[in-house]
C-alpha cells in the first residue's frame, strides 16, 4: 500500500544527545580496518587542526539511522520495515564529528514516492552539537520493496 | 584542515591510488558491533537466503566506509571530506570461507570546484560487479 503523501515535510522531535566517545570512534575505525591516526591519536588529530580525535566520514550514520527509527517505526506512516533496503546515502559535513560532541538529530521526511509498487522514502537527518551549531546532514533513501503477490 | 594534496597540483582526471579491501564474515560481525547494525542478512546465512539473497551480504555502510578511504588516505586528513554520497547498486556477497570477498575501489578527480574543493568520483567493484553507483565525494585540498 502506498505511503501517505501528507507525511512529506513532517519533522520529528530532536533526539536526546548522543555523546561521541574516543573509544567508540576507535572501535569503528578498527572495524573498517582504517589505521588513520586522526581517529585514535588526539595529538595526530590536533596536528591536522582538530581539537580532538575525529570520526570517519560515515560514522555518524549509526546516530542518524537510529534517529530515523522515529520515522521508520511511526505507526501512522506504516512502513513495512521487513521489506526495506538502503537505496542511497549522502552526508554533507560542516565539520567532522569529533570526540566529546553531544549530538542531536532532527529527522524530516523529505519525499515519498511510489514506483512499480515500491515505496521510496527520503529522510533527512540534521545533526547539531550542544551549542546548536550544524555539524552534518545525512540523507537516507529507503526502498520498501513491493510485496509478492500471494 | 591540512590536507597533504594541494589544489593546484591536481587536475580533472587525476587518479587517486586505487585500493583493494578484504571482507570476511568476521569483518561483518565486527562492523555490526561497531555500527550497531545487527540485521541478520549480514551474519546469518539461513536468514539471508530466506529473504532471497544469494548468501550473507556486507553492510552497504561498510562498503561506503571502505570506498572513502581512497580519498582520506590520499588527502591524509579525513576531516577534509565535505560531502560524500553513494547509491547501493549491488550487494557485496561474502562467502563463509577464509578469503571472503574483496572490494576494489578507484577514484579520479571529476571537477575542480570553488574554495579549494574538488569532486572525486569513485568506482567500487566486487566479484566483477559495480557495488556503488553515483559514488561521489567533495574534498577540500590544501
Amino acid at each position: 500500500m502506498a505511503l501517505d503523501q501528507s507525511f512529506v515535510g513532517r519533522s520529528y522531535p530532536p533526539t536526546d544527545p548522543y555523546e561521541v566517545g574516543r573509544e567508540k570512534i576507535r572501535e569503528f575505525a578498527e572495524a573498517v580496518g582504517d589505521p588513520n591516526p586522526a581517529y585514535t591519536d588526539p595529538e595526530a588529530a590536533k596536528a591536522l587542526g582538530h581539537p580532538d580525535v575525529i570520526a570517519p566520514p560515515t560514522f555518524v550514520f549509526a546516530i542518524t539511522f537510529k534517529a530515523a527509527g522515529q520515522v521508520i517505526q511511526d505507526p501512522q506512516l506504516g512502513l513495512d520495515y521487513s521489506r526495506v533496503v538502503h537505496g542511497d546515502q549522502k552526508f554533507v559535513h560542516r565539520r567532522p564529528v569529533r570526540a566529546g560532541d553531544r549530538l542531536t538529530v532532527t529527522s524530516t521526511i523529505e519525499a515519498i514516492k511510489s514506483m512499480a509498487g515500491n515505496d521510496i522514502l527520503d529522510i533527512r537527518g540534521e545533526v547539531r552539537d550542544e551549542a546548536g551549531e550544524h555539524v552534518v546532514t545525512a540523507w537516507t533513501k529507503l526502498v520498501s520493496r513491493a510485496a509478492e503477490e500471494a | 584542515m591540512t590536507a597533504k594534496i594541494a589544489y593546484d597540483d591536481v587536475e580533472v582526471g587525476t587518479e587517486l591510488p586505487a585500493q583493494t579491501f578484504g571482507v570476511t564474515r568476521a569483518t561483518l560481525v565486527q562492523y555490526a558491533g561497531a555500527s550497531g547494525d545487527f540485521n541478520p542478512i549480514h551474519w546469518n546465512e539461513k536468514f539471508a537466503k530466506e529473504v532471497g539473497l544469494p548468501d550473507v551480504i556486507a553492510h552497504g555502510m561498510f562498503t561506503m566506509a571502505e570506498a572513502i578511504r581512497v580519498v582520506t588516505d590520499w588527502t591524509g586528513d579525513p576531516g577534509a571530506v565535505v560531502e560524500y554520497g553513494v547509491r547501493f547498486t549491488k550487494p557485496v556477497v561474502v562467502p563463509n570461507d577464509d578469503e571472503g570477498a574483496t572490494i576494489e575501489v578507484s577514484g579520479k578527480v571529476a571537477v575542480k570546484l570553488d574554495d579549494n574543493t574538488v569532486r572525486v568520483d569513485l568506482v567500487a567493484m566486487s566479484a566483477g560487479q559495480k557495488v556503488l553507483g553515483m559514488s561521489r565525494a567533495v574534498v577540500r585540498l590544501a
